[in-house]
C-alpha cells in the first residue's frame, strides 16, 4: 500500500491533516441588495418563481431552487435576463450529510458582465430535467454528471456514458467510491481482455512504486551484487561484464609512471 | 561448359561476400525496427521529439508506422486508462510476428503517479513487455537507447528458432 503521506510544507495554515476538528471557514452570504444588478435580477426572478433562497457570493449571485423549476428559471435567465452562457454545470456528492446530491449551473451574462450560480437539490434515486434545450453546452456536462454520479436526466438526447467505458461498474466521483477502484475496476482491463478466470493468473495490482522484493531475483537486481537470475538472493554474485558495452572505455593514462591506471567503462 | 571463364574465387571476380543467414537477417531486421506509435500521454511528445529531425530516429531505421500491420515494435509512450487497455491488446494482436513492445515512462511500465482506479498499472498486465524504460519522461536520447538495447538483443538471436509466441497468459 501507499505510504501514509505526512505534508511537509503546508500552505494551510490550519493543517487539515492534523487538526481533525478543524472546520473549513463558509464563505459569508451577502444581502442582494448590496448590488444594483443582482437585486433587479432577483427581484425579477422572485416575480415569476418561487426561489428558495437568493444570496451573493464572492461577487456571484447565487440562486437556491426547487428541482423541479430548474429549465423554465434557466430559460428565463437566458431570454429575460441576458444570461446568455452556460459555463459549467455538475453535481456534488452530499449523500453522506444530507442523502441528496446539490446540482449547480454556473451562468454568465456576456452584456452584463454577471455571474449567477443556480442550485437545487435532489434527493439520490430522484431525477433531473435535462437542460439540454436551453444551453446546448449541456449535453456533455450532464452525460459527465450521469457517468460520474449517476443521477438521472429526464429528456436527455443521448444519455450515456462520457468518460468511463460502457460497462463500467460505479460511479466514480461519488464519496464513497474507493479511489483505487472497487473489485470491479481493479479486475476492469483482465476481466474484459482475458476473462474472469485469469484473475489468478495474472494476480492483483501492484500498487507500491517503491516496492522491492530483495528474495525475487527475478525482477529485482541489486546493483553490483547481481546473482544469476532465479537464484537465492544471498548466492554468489556474477560479474556481469558490462551494463553498457558500447560505452567507450575511459583511460587513465599516468605520465609519470607511463601506464595505464584505470580502464572503466 | 559455358564458353566464358570466370574465375568466382580470385579476387576483383564478381563481387561475392560470404556470410551466415543469421546474421544477414538479423542486420535487415535489427536496422528496420518500424515502430507503432503508440502515443498516450505527455510521453508521446518526447516520442514524437525523437522522430524529428533533431534526434532523427531514422537513423536507426525506426520509421513510425500508424498501422498495426506495417509494424514491428511497439513504443507505448503514456498511460495506459482502463477503457483503453482492450485496444492496446487488439492493437497488439494485430502486429505480424515478430514483433516487440518497449514500455516507455513510468505510466506504461507501473502506473506512474497515477494510483488511481482509472489507470492499468503498468501495461505489463495486458501486454508482453521486452523492455522497460524508466523515466518521466524518458529523454529521447534514453528511448534511442533502448532502441539500441532492443537492436543489440536481436542481433544475438538466431532466426531458425521459431519466435515463441508471446503470451502474457
Ligand atoms: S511517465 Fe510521466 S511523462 Fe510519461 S506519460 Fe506518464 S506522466 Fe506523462
Amino acid at each position: 500500500m501507499m505510504r501514509p503521506y505526512r505534508p511537509k510544507d503546508n500552505v494551510q495554515k490550519k493543517s487539515y491533516y492534523t487538526d481533525r476538528f478543524w472546520v473549513a471557514p463558509k464563505i459569508p452570504k451577502i444581502d442582494v441588495k448590496e448590488d444594483e444588478v443582482f437585486a433587479s435580477d432577483t427581484k425579477k426572478i422572485k416575480e415569476k418563481f418561487d426561489i428558495k433562497d437568493a444570496y451573493i457570493q464572492r461577487g456571484q449571485l447565487v440562486v437556491e431552487i426547487d428541482p423541479k423549476i430548474n429549465k423554465d428559471l434557466l430559460f428565463f435567465l437566458r431570454d429575460e435576463l441576458e444570461y446568455d452562457m452556460l459555463m459549467e454545470l455538475s453535481a456534488i456528492d452530499y449523500l453522506a450529510q444530507s442523502g441528496e446530491f446539490e446540482i449547480f449551473y454556473q451562468l454568465l451574462s456576456m452584456s452584463k458582465r454577471k455571474r449567477v450560480r443556480v442550485k437545487c437539490r435532489i434527493k439520490e434515486n430522484e431525477a433531473i430535467e435535462s437542460v439540454n434545450s436551453v444551453f446546448r453546452s449541456a449535453d456533455w456536462s450532464e452525460r459527465e454528471m450521469y457517468d460520474m454520479f449517476g443521477i438521472v436526466v429526464n429528456n436527455h438526447p443521448y444519455l450515456k456514458r462520457l468518460l468511463m467505458p460502457d460497462d463500467w461498474v460505479g460511479y466514480p466521483l461519488r464519496k464513497t467510491y474507493p479511489l483505487q477502484g472497487d473489485e470491479a475496476a481493479q479486475w476492469y482491463e483482465i476481466d474484459k481482455i482475458f476473462g474472469k478466470e485469469y484473475r489468478e493468473v495474472v494476480g492483483p495490482e501492484m500498487r507500491d512504486p517503491a516496492y522491492i522484493n530483495e528474495n525475487d531475483t527475478n525482477n529485482f537486481a541489486r546493483y553490483k551484487h547481481e546473482v544469476p537470475k532465479g537464484a537465492p538472493a544471498d548466492s554468489e554474485p556474477i560479474e556481469i561484464d558490462s551494463f553498457n558495452e558500447d560505452a567507450p572505455l575511459v583511460e587513465t593514462f599516468d605520465l609519470k609512471k607511463s601506464k595505464f591506471v584505470n580502464r572503466d567503462r | 561448359m559455358a564458353q566464358h571463364q570466370v574465375n568466382y574465387a580470385a579476387s576483383g571476380g564478381l563481387p561475392v561476400a560470404l556470410t551466415t543467414v543469421d546474421k544477414i537477417v538479423n542486420w535487415g531486421r535489427t536496422n528496420s525496427l518500424w515502430a507503432l506509435t503508440y502515443g498516450l500521454a505527455c510521453c508521446a511528445i518526447e516520442m514524437m521529439a525523437t522522430g524529428a529531425s533533431r534526434y532523427d530516429f531514422d537513423r536507426f531505421g525506426v520509421i513510425f508506422r500508424a498501422s498495426p500491420r506495417q509494424a514491428d515494435v511497439m513504443i507505448v509512450a503514456g498511460t495506459l486508462t482502463k477503457k483503453h487497455a482492450e485496444f492496446i491488446r487488439r492493437l497488439y494482436d494485430q502486429m505480424a510476428e515478430p514483433k516487440w513492445v518497449i514500455s516507455m515512462g513510468s505510466c506504461a511500465n507501473t502506473g506512474g503517479m497515477f494510483n488511481t482506479y482509472a489507470t492499468v498499472q503498468g501495461v505489463d498486465r495486458v501486454i508482453p513487455v521486452d523492455l522497460y524504460l524508466p523515466g518521466c519522461a524518458p529523454r529521447p536520447e534514453t528511448l534511442q537507447y533502448a532502441v539500441m538495447l532492443l537492436q543489440k538483443k536481436l542481433r544475438k538471436k538466431t532466426i531458425f528458432n521459431r519466435q515463441k509466441p508471446k503470451r502474457l497468459v
